[in-house]
């Protein structure tokens, strides 16, 4: 069962994903890159990532996506079905990123020393776990990404505000 | 007693701290500058005086261990280096000379640079002189000598071309600075060869490890290291003390200030090159080629400049002459196993010398800015206190009983003869005639002789006489130092003291030699029974090469113009075509191949993503296929890892 | 290759490392094949969900608890703050690429090639 469940999420985001890259309508690959998330968040619960799936589908499916679709809004020009081209060398791309992969690849299945366990841990990333790691361990990082997203926010919202001329 | 001892680091310490003083806070008033120098100066002469008398309270012990005050400054990889003081009676000696002088003449020059413009950098420079050649006197190694003997060259330097505005005062600053610089460098090579030996510049350490190990070859090598090192120490002493081949700066540092000229010539740099060799004595010593060849450059030395000095007219040259024939007697001194002579007639040729020097200075001014003897004549009557010291002056230096002169070059021509160099004696014995004459020459022309009408002299201010008149007094009473039963050589000396009585048949000769110079002048220049130039035009010839002091600034200009520009040129030659050659070879294919590969630049960084991503591959499978990691996949990671 | 094993095919680290490594390709070809700057930025995201994925299968698959007990879910915690910085990086490259929308009306990363000789 689970493994059935695995290889159908695990291929509908390889899917989207390759939809996300290949489609020429920018819309779509929006679409696509949303459906790939939820993929992924579905692989989270099955590592018995419950929290991070939730958080992956908050703010990946739910936050980014659709910002990126409100970003293509406000830029698209011209013809919607040809909004996303690829550039003039994407066939030497496209021979980087496979050899890219085959290396990965052979690395991961050449590695014969994983330290996996016998049993793995079977415990379940709850948010009261995170949680308390995030308030005793990781106090410090966590503060500063605290303050790293009220930056980014105020940089966003100046950055896309634009500076007025100044007289 | 010996607290007093600790203190000696003030007395380089004062000067410096007025010459800081001076550079940063209180150059803009003369008035407290000069003030702040002479105190300084003051308080370390009443400070080096304490010093001697304690020295001489405690007689036997402080020559036997010599008080010594060492503070670690660096200590790096084996490299270990104390600054520090010592206090023996050699120190001594020269501690009171420095300051005496250097008193005398900052007093002196009160009046002498009055209205000057430079004067607080004229006082700031005095004092960095008279600083560092007492840290230099006070030096525990080699080292700390180095570095304020360098100090003194500096100095010199920059009190030579003190009126920089003059360029032969700048052309003679440059010319003191680099021929020093020829001797300093054989010094520097001579002190690491030391080190590397020995494994210290500590001037204690030294002598205990010449002493014991000398017979021991494997620490000293041969005789033959001790003598290459005493060489290479030897020329910064021939450097800095004038000896023959490097003597030329000393004549053209004339064109300093002439309180300067008696500074240098008197307490501080020149004699520092014979301190050296006193303090590094233990080293010649042991070596009799180095101190053969030492008795030799002195000898040569002291008679090749006092000849030059008799065809001179400058009266500030003829003495400059005199000071190289008298350092030339202070080296063969040492060089025959006189020290104590040496010390003595340093110390003895420092009052007499910087009382002729100020002397002349005083004459100079008289005369406004004369310096040729024959615009001179007939000061005597108009300058008595500047006639009388200056009297007193030449007599010391023919070596007239009872002046300080006198008691010096005895014992030195004495013991050249008794340790069996007769042919060092007979040079010194002829020196000491010369000397007599053309100090008498330049005596009896610019004091005796017709009055020069368009001169309107009077005597010099008190400034200027009251120094005069205390050096007068020392040059009298300082060679008495030799009488009495613990008389200097007691004090300063190497090896064993045995008290050696004047030896009245030998003094008597060089007397005699003495009155023969004086008499000579005496009769060609006051009584004309031979004219002076009846002989010129006898020895066309000799009169000719003394005249241009022998061409050895021609030869060297010479040297340089043909021997050293000619392998410049080849140097140059190589340095355009070979070295610049590379260089622009490597120049150009950097420029071509930045001429190709800017093309690769295309703006576009996902082509850059690209190639560094290609780039990890390619790697990558270099490593692994150099590991040898292609050979076999893991089955069970190809089909899910974990069960 | 063993094909006898077959049979115990499970779901394993490995199998999710692969899932990433392709997610992390397909994210690579479009970083650099596409044109438009969103594209781009979509890419980047699916890179980082590779890497959270590989994150979660570490923590997962290989925390020891006898070893570093207090470290449990340090995985899920690196993931946490990817996302975090992800989430920021969407919004400042996006307000980015609307500032320079504005500025040049577009959004085609070929036409930005000044960084060239």
């Amino acid at each position: 069962m689970v493994t059935v469940v695995f290889f159908v999420f695990a291929i509908l985001a390889i899917a989207s994903a390759w939809g996300v890259v290949t489609s020429n309508n920018i819309m779509h690959s929006a679409l696509y890159l949303a459906l790939s998330f939820t993929g992924v968040a579905v692989l989270y619960v099955l590592m018995n990532a419950d929290y991070l799936a939730a958080v992956q589908l908050l703010i990946y499916t739910g936050g980014i996506a659709i910002m990126v679709v409100f970003a293509i809004m406000l830029t698209l020009r011209g013809d919607v079905s040809d909004s996303n081209p690829e550039n003039k060398v994407w066939g030497w791309g496209a021979l980087v990123s496979t050899l890219t992969f085959i290396m990965i690849a052979f690395v991961i299945l050449t590695n014969a020393d994983w330290r996996i366990l016998p049993t793995p841990w079977t415990g379940g990333g709850s948010a009261s776990d995170i949680s308390l790691l995030l308030l005793t361990k990781f106090m410090i990082p966590f503060e500063a990404a605290a303050v790293l997203l009220t930056v980014a926010l105020v940089g966003a919202i100046v950055l896309a505000k634009g500076v007025k001329v100044s007289k | 007693m010996h607290d007093l001892f600790q203190w000696a680091w003030l007395i380089p310490a004062l000067p410096f701290l007025s010459f800081l003083l001076i550079a940063f806070v209180t150059k803009r008033s003369k008035g407290l500058s000069s003030t702040i120098s002479i105190l300084a100066i003051l308080t370390s002469l009443g400070l080096a005086i304490a010093i001697a008398l304690s020295i001489i309270r405690a007689g036997e012990e402080i020559v036997e261990h010599p008080a010594i005050v060492n503070v670690n400054w660096l200590n790096i990889f084996g490299l270990n280096i104390d600054f520090g003081t010592i206090i023996d009676p050699l120190s001594g000696m020269m501690l009171f000379v420095v300051t005496l002088v250097a008193s005398m003449v900052q007093i002196y020059s009160l009046g002498y640079m009055h209205g000057d413009k430079g004067w607080s950098r004229y006082y700031a420079y005095q004092s960095l002189f008279a600083g560092s050649m007492l840290g230099m006197v006070l030096a525990t190694n080699l080292l700390q000598l180095y570095i304020f003997w360098e100090l003194v060259g500096l100095c010199s330097y920059l009190l030579i071309g003190f009126w920089y505005f003059k360029v032969s005062a700048r052309e003679a600053a440059k010319k003191a600075f680099m021929t020093t610089r020829v001797g300093d460098f054989g010094l520097l090579l001579g002190m690491i060869f030391l080190y590397n030996k020995f494994g210290t510049l500590d001037f204690a350490a030294l002598a205990a490890a010449l002493n014991t190990n000398f017979a021991n070859v494997a620490v000293v090598g041969t005789v033959g290291y001790v003598t290459v090192m005493a060489f290479l120490i030897f020329m910064g002493p021939v450097g800095k003390s004038g000896q023959f081949p490097l003597h030329v700066w000393l004549p053209d540092a004339m064109e300093g200030p002439t309180p300067v000229s008696a500074l240098i010539h008197a307490a501080t740099m020149v004699v520092a090159g014979v301190y050296l060799v006193a303090r590094m004595y233990f080293l010649f010593d042991a070596s009799p080629a180095a101190l053969q060849f030492i008795g030799g450059i002195g000898a040569f030395t002291a008679i090749f400049a006092a000849s030059i000095a008799i065809a001179q007219n400058d009266i500030k040259r003829i003495l400059a002459y005199s000071t190289l024939s008298q350092l030339g007697y202070m080296m063969f001194a040492l060089g025959v196993g006189s020290f104590s002579g040496s010390m003595f007639h340093l110390m003895t040729h420092a009052f007499f010398k910087a009382l002729m020097f100020l002397g002349a200075g005083s004459v100079i001014l008289a005369v406004h800015h004369k310096q040729d003897i024959w615009d001179m004549g007939g000061l005597w009557k108009k300058m008595p206190i500047t006639g009388w010291t200056f009297f007193i002056g030449v007599m010391a230096i023919s070596g007239m009983p009872p002046f300080a002169g006198f008691f010096s070059k005895d014992e030195i021509l004495a013991n050249a003869l008794q340790n069996g160099h007769p042919i060092i004696y007979a040079v010194g014995l002829f020196t000491a005639f010369l000397t007599a004459f053309y100090m008498c020459r330049l005596f009896f022309v610019v004091f005796m002789g017709p009055e020069k009408s368009e001169n309107h002299t009077h005597e010099s201010p008190w400034s200027m006489t009251i120094p005069l008149i205390i050096l007068a007094f020392f040059s009298v009473v300082g060679g008495w130092a030799a009488l009495p039963e613990h008389n200097f050589a007691f004090f300063v000396h190497f090896g064993e003291f045995e008290h050696e009585a004047i030896n009245w048949t030998l003094a008597g000769i060089s007397v005699i030699a003495g009155l023969l110079g004086i008499g000579l002048a005496y009769a060609i220049y006051v009584k004309k029974l031979i004219s002076a130039e009846s002989i010129v035009t006898r020895f066309p010839r000799v009169y000719k090469v003394l005249r241009n002091k022998y061409y050895v600034d021609e030869l060297y200009l010479w040297i340089i113009h043909n021997v050293m520009d000619g392998f410049s040129k080849v140097l140059y030659w190589f340095d355009i075509f070979v070295v610049d050659g590379i260089i622009n070879g490597i120049a150009l294919i950097t420029r071509g191949s930045a001429k190709t590969l800017r093309l690769t630049s295309t703006g576009q960084v996902q082509t850059y993503a690209m190639v560094f991503f290609f780039a990890v591959v390619v790697l990558f499978m270099a490593f692994a296929i150099g590991e040898g990691q292609l050979t076999a996949l893991n089955p069970l990671a190809t089909l899910g890892g974990v069960k | 290759m063993n094909l006898s094993n077959l049979g115990n095919l499970s779901v394993g680290l490995s199998t999710y490392l692969l899932v990433a490594a392709m997610l992390f390709c397909l994210g690579l070809y479009g970083v650099f094949a596409k044109r438009n700057m969103i594209a781009i930025l979509m890419s980047i995201e699916l890179m980082l969900n590779a890497v959270n994925i590989n994150f979660v299968a570490f923590n997962r698959f290989l925390w020891n608890q006898k070893i570093d007990v207090h470290y449990v879910l340090t995985g899920h915690v690196s993931a946490l703050f990817v996302i975090i910085v992800a989430a920021s990086e969407v919004a400042v490259g996006l307000a980015l690429i609307i500032a320079v929308y504005r500025n040049r009306k577009s959004t085609n990363v070929d036409e930005f090639n000044w960084l060239k000789w």
